[in-house]
Parts: C-alpha cells; sequence; structure tokens
C-alpha cells in the first residue's frame, strides 16, 4: 500500500537535492520541468492512440511497427525514453503487460505507474495465474483465447493495442478513446462498453 | 549501507510463490509530492548521464530486507540514487551532512 513518506527521508531528498544543486548537477528549474512534463504525461495518449488504430488502417500499421514514432506524432517526446512497443490482440491472443524485476512502464504514454503495478502480487502472480487475476479485477478471459505476459524492462517498454468491442460501429474517436482506460492499455482489464 | 549483509529481498519476482494468494489491491493513490520529487531527480540524473535504471534497480536490491519491506517504494528509490551519487563521488559524505 501507498503509505506517506517520512519526515527523515524528506530531510533526506532535501540533503541530497541540497548538495547536488551546490555542485551544479542539478538545478531546480530542471527538476520543476521534470516534474510538469511527468505529470502532464497520461493514459488519454495510450487511448487516442488506439481509437486511431482502430479507426484508420495506416495509423495501425504505423504504430506496430514503429510505437515510439506513433507517440511522436501524438506530441509526446520520446528523447531519451526506451524504445515503444505496441502488443496487438487478435481474436485468438491477449497481451498482459508487467516488470517482474521492477515497475518499467510506458510512462510517456500512460502517465506514473499505479501503485499496483509496482506491488509485489501484481508482479509475481499475473506471470503465474494472469487469467486469475484478470478475472478478479473483472475482465474474465475465454479458455480459447491465449493469454501472453510481456515484461516490460529498463531497455523496451510496451502498450497493447486491445480488441475494438463489437457494438462500436459508427463510433468517433473520443466515443472510442474513453473506452481504452489505463488498466486497458496496460492488460489486466478488457475494453467494456457502458451499461 | 552494512557490508555483511547483501541479502537480497527482492530481485525477479515474477512467478514466485511468495505472493500468491496475495490479492492485486486497486491503489490508485498518485504519488505524493515527496515522491514526485523523488521521480523528477531520477529522471534529471538519469538524462544527464549520471545514472541508469539498471543502476538505480542494483541500488534498490541491495536494501536489507529489514529495511527494504519497511520503506515506501520511492523511499526506496532515494537510497539507491544516493547509494550511487556517493559511489561515483558526484557528491561525499560531508556534503550531506
Amino acid at each position: 500500500m501507498s503509505n506517506p513518506a517520512r519526515a527523515e527521508s524528506i530531510a533526506q531528498l532535501e540533503r541530497l537535492v541540497a548538495a547536488l544543486l551546490a555542485k551544479g548537477v542539478v538545478s531546480e528549474a530542471e527538476l520543476a520541468a521534470q516534474q510538469a512534463s511527468t505529470d502532464r504525461a497520461s493514459p488519454e495518449t495510450g487511448a487516442r492512440m488506439v481509437a486511431r488504430a482502430w479507426l484508420d488502417p495506416e495509423w495501425r500499421a504505423m504504430m506496430l511497427k514503429n510505437g515510439t514514432a506513433a507517440a511522436e506524432a501524438m506530441g509526446v517526446s520520446m528523447a531519451g525514453a526506451p524504445p515503444l512497443g505496441v502488443l496487438e490482440d487478435t481474436a485468438k491472443r491477449h497481451h498482459v503487460i508487467v516488470c517482474t524485476l521492477c515497475s518499467c512502464y510506458p510512462r510517456a504514454v500512460l502517465g506514473y505507474p499505479p501503485h499496483w503495478y509496482k506491488s509485489f502480487s501484481y508482479r509475481s502472480r499475473v506471470v503465474r495465474e494472469p487469467r486469475a487475476v484478470m478475472a478478479e479485477w473483472g475482465s474474465p478471459v475465454a479458455d480459447d483465447v491465449e493469454l501472453r505476459v510481456v515484461d516490460s524492462t529498463a531497455d523496451y517498454r510496451w502498450m497493447v493495442l486491445p480488441l475494438r468491442p463489437a457494438g462500436t460501429e459508427g463510433w468517433t474517436e473520443d466515443q472510442l478513446a474513453a473506452l481504452v482506460t489505463r488498466d486497458v492499455l496496460v492488460g489486466v482489464a478488457l475494453p467494456k462498453l457502458p451499461a | 549501507m552494512s557490508d555483511t549483509d547483501h541479502t537480497p529481498a527482492i530481485h525477479d519476482i515474477g512467478g514466485i510463490q511468495r505472493f500468491h494468494c496475495t490479492p492485486v489491491e486497486h491503489d490508485e493513490e498518485p504519488p505524493d509530492a515527496f515522491g514526485k520529487r523523488v521521480d523528477a531527480l531520477r529522471q534529471t540524473l538519469a538524462r544527464k548521464g549520471y545514472m541508469t535504471v539498471d543502476e538505480l534497480r542494483r541500488g534498490i536490491e541491495s536494501i536489507p530486507e529489514a529495511e527494504y519491506f519497511a520503506l515506501t517504494y520511492y523511499e526506496r528509490w532515494l537510497r539507491s540514487i544516493e547509494l550511487l551519487m556517493l559511489e561515483k563521488g558526484v557528491v561525499s559524505r560531508e556534503e550531506l551532512k
């Protein structure tokens, strides 16, 4: 669970930052700009990419070939970020992403990783029993659909391109993007039509 | 860091049984101000070539188990970043007092 940082940790951070500032290693302006950039990143970018892929075959092909270029076409700076790969779901295969080693996550197109993605239980269980985890979270996967769990690493980040749900014929990009939540982009949930 | 206790608390935990039967909780709370500042510091140091993600993880995994589980996610990051900056001679112990 997320607990508040201790006062001693906050003091430790400020001592370290002060030493780095004094030596000119970093500046407060750089830290503020970095935080603002991370705060701006949100799953809405990933959702928009998916909605466009459901509507535009050329965009879809480009995104599957080069996720980094697709993110940049959405106005996201990928400079210094690891490459982004897009995992294409089919009627017979669904993908889920995890970082078994720590918490590598496609931050540029999804924002900060949520606590559960970093949790010991998600990281250990989704590898061994992904169907159970998905069922517990309300998205059971049919037995005849292969479930492929993909490790996101320091060197390569992934997002999922799910199947477009039936019953969305004629929907606009905005309507479709609204179905694509962060959990859908991680693959731990499937897109659902509003009840 | 102690020279005698290098027990890695958590390394590659994909599939291990220790956390089976533990539900994945929907903990959606965004990082607090402390976490966001540690996060920004880590990214800035990485962008400027002072550390890598792999080094961060090695530093996190070197935290002895008894302490590891008492620390929050971003407190572990901070421990690792400080260790790396000391190891690399970017800052000295005296400068952190």
